[in-house]
């Protein structure tokens, strides 16, 4: 590159992601702090000592516009996002990779304020990053940061936490209100002023899970309410084992200002993503239990799984909701992009 | 139309209401509700489920992007193609079929894709701005809306006039409620015996309109809001003019509309447009169906500017090629209120939101939109 380049340059330059002097001034500068052990930075890979126990594996992308929203950034999505899939499959989160891919020309300060929400974020999950990578791609060809990461965790369970172990008559509630998230985004990207500002939902997941565990309470399926909301993981969770979910539209809680803005855009709050709720599936013998453990924070049971033989004759794999009228409707997942890239 | 869950209180009246309506429903009735937003509401909400038995409605043709024309969509791509014109409307405009055969996908994202300059709106008052900006280029609006939008365009005309803006034309396809519902009484086997008159239509023109159509058609016709309560409210007021034999305007949407309407946009709207005859989608020419700039502005119509376009008045109308447009799509069928989206071979099948076949599943209000996204499949 031919411009003189130094620490202070305020902007991400191409040689930042180079591999020369840049790259080592913006690694020590700016990303080292994440790290559990910093001398591993320097490591190809980093080496790890588990818990003995059988792990979960995930990875996810982050590519949200706006970077930043109320309540959080594309940081505090890429370290929650993760380690609550491990929590949805009944794993304890451990350890992160970090993939960061930057535009050429993203302002320094907001690079800093991205890490810093990953460092806050993996306290907040109780996870550590251990090995990561940075690249710079040219102004145009990326969207200001795309951050991957890659995440293991401990399973705590020992029936798998899958679709596929939902039986009939099992009950469906969900971890809180829903709907904030997908606000806060839709508030950021089109400057709406709402009085007061909506904050994303973006939460670890993992202490409701294993506060679930403790209680006793046998989950057959866990689902995060990230894109296309409840509307689409109720369906995901009624395909595989065609069954019918009944759900009552009343329980289902969403916060007033969110009523409102649906209101006013015309979105439907089941079809709006979430960072920070999850929905349950457990046996109707645990449905109290599990309700004493979600209720306190937000938590409601909105529903069941069919039982056995009501559903003869009728089409399967559906999810069925009762409006507050009386009326029923199937549910379905939202045609198109109701928002395009919000997680 | 919005969905917020509802509140508690108005479960409870809309409740109550559907009982009044089964005390009071004695015979079978049939009533269309006009405007999408309703048709919405009500397939969103299950209201249909909440009726008497024998008491039916019919979705009404009211989603001005349905009623469109193909022939205006397709003066619209032949516009978008010419390389000295920007070409702008609103979003569910640029996804609508036109008849034109002339490959692609036939509507202004095609043309678009071609390397055409179409661009989305979200207010007409945006395409003066668009004009300024690029005195070289030639800004075309496609005008689409009942009288709801209709008086935003003419604010438009009226500052493009005082600005002397002689780069920006209109393709002027707005609409008028009443002559459609007139229209689908006097149409053979006609089945509609009352109407829910779509409420934002009546907050600008007020209800005198409707008043003429009442008296004439011996028709009951019910100013209806667009929630589940101002739906049932207009419902149970329809019904029970019906039984009593009446047939009068009745207001169910007090809080917004009022007998004269809001003066200051009709008058802005009637100062700059007037009634024409116009094509509809599904229907054919109706009498008084359209608006037409008034003789000073009509210069600003882009008909006059760029001469030889689609479905000008020298090619005279053909509701036949507005009927059969889109082949295995009954659209013509749906917006007459003949025929339900899922009498529809291709509904949900071939034509779904992301390919849509014809405009009632392009558009936000339209009939088939509504039954798709709510899951009515069958």
């Amino acid at each position: 590159m031919a411009e003189p380049a130094t620490p202070a340059t305020p902007r991400i330059q191409l040689a930042h992601g180079g591999g020369g002097t840049l790259m080592q001034q913006l690694i020590d500068a700016e990303l080292r702090r994440l790290y559990a052990d910093p001398d591993q930075v320097l490591h190809d890979a980093a080496r790890l000592s588990l818990p003995h126990g059988r792990l979960a594996f995930t990875t996810d992308s982050y590519v949200v516009q706006p970077l930043e929203f109320e309540g959080g950034d594309i940081g505090t999505l890429a370290v929650t996002g993760t380690a609550n899939d491990l929590a949805m499959a009944g794993a304890r989160p451990l350890v992160l990779s970090l993939g960061l891919i930057l535009e050429e020309g993203l302002e320094l300060a907001l690079l800093r304020r991205i890490v810093a929400s990953l460092g806050e974020a993996s306290r907040r999950c109780g996870v550590t990053i251990v090995t990561g990578d940075t690249k710079v791609v040219e102004r145009g060809k990326g969207d200001g940061a795309f951050l991957n990461t890659s995440g293991i965790g401990l399973l705590q369970v020992d029936e798998p936490i899958d679709p596929l172990a939902i039986a009939p008559g099992d009950q469906l509630l969900v971890s809180g209100d829903l709907g904030r998230h997908g606000v806060a985004i839709l508030a950021a990207r089109h400057g709406l002023d709402l009085q007061p500002p909506l904050a994303t939902d973006c939460m670890p997941l993992w202490p409701a899970v294993e506060a679930l565990l403790a209680a006793g309470v046998r989950l057959h399926c866990l689902r995060d309410l990230t894109r296309g909301g409840l509307a689409s993981a109720l369906q995901e969770l009624a395909a595989p084992g065609g069954l019918e979910l009944l759900v009552e539209e009343e329980r289902i809680p969403v916060a007033e200002p969110v009523r409102r803005t649906c209101e006013l855009l015309g979105f439907d709050p089941l079809h709006l993503a979430n960072e920070g709720r999850f929905l349950a599936v457990v046996p109707e013998a645990d449905r109290q239990r599990a309700l004493e453990v979600l209720a306190p924070a937000g938590g409601a049971w909105i529903g069941q799984v069919a039982a056995a033989g009501h559903t003869a004759g009728r089409p399967r794999g559906r999810v069925l909701l009762r409006t507050p009228f009386g009326s029923e409707r199937v549910l379905v997942p939202l045609s198109g992009e109701l928002l395009p890239r919000i997680c | 139309m919005s969905a917020p869950l509802a509140a508690t209180a108005e479960v409870a009246a809309v409740r109550e209401l559907a009982a009044e309506l089964a005390a009071i429903t004695t015979r079978p009735w049939t009533l269309m509700e006009v405007c999408g937003g309703q048709t919405h509401a009500i397939v969103r909400w299950g209201l249909d489920q909440l009726l008497p038995p024998g008491l039916r409605l019919i979705h009404g043709p009211g989603c001005p992007v349905c009623v469109t024309p193909a022939a205006t969509i397709d003066a619209a791509r032949a516009l978008a193609r010419r390389p000295e014109v920007i070409l702008c409307s609103y979003g569910d405009m640029l996804r609508v079929p036109g008849a034109a055969a002339d490959g692609g996908p036939g509507d202004l994202l095609g043309v678009r894709a071609e390397g055409g300059d179409v661009r989305l709106l979200t207010s007409p008052l945006e395409a003066l701005a668009l004009a300024r900006r690029h005195p070289d280029r030639q800004v075309v609006f496609l005008a689409v809306g009942f009288e709801t939008t209709a008086p935003a365009t003419a604010l438009l005309v009226r500052q493009a006039m005082a600005a002397g803006a002689a780069n920006l034309s209109l393709l002027a396809a707005h609409v008028r409620v009443p002559p459609a519902m007139a229209a689908i009484l006097a149409a053979e086997g006609n089945q509609v015996q009352g109407f829910l008159a779509a409420g934002h239509v009546c907050a600008v023109m007020g209800t005198t309109e409707l008043e003429d159509l009442a008296d004439r058609q011996r028709v009951p016709v019910v100013v209806s809001g667009f929630e589940p309560l101002d739906l049932m409210r207009g419902l149970v007021a329809c019904v029970r003019q019906l039984e009593r034999g009446e047939a009068r305007v009745a207001n169910a949407y007090g809080r917004v509309v009022r007998q004269q309407g809001n003066p200051e946009a009709r008058g802005l709207l009637e100062s700059v447009f007037e009634p024409v005859d116009r094509p509809w989608r599904g229907f054919g020419v109706i009498p008084g169906g359209g608006l037409g700039l008034r003789a000073p502005f009509r210069h600003l119509e882009a008909r006059a500017r760029f001469p030889g376009l689609p479905g000008g008045p020298e090619e005279g109308a053909d509701p036949g090629a507005e009927a059969g447009a889109e082949g295995v799509c009954i659209s013509g069928r749906i917006l007459q209120g003949r025929a339900r989206p899922m009498d529809c071979p291709a509904f949900g099948t071939t034509c779904t939101p992301e390919h849509p076949l014809g405009a009632p599943m392009v558009s936000s209000e339209g009939a088939c939109a509504a039954y798709h996204r709510y899951g009515r499949r069958g």
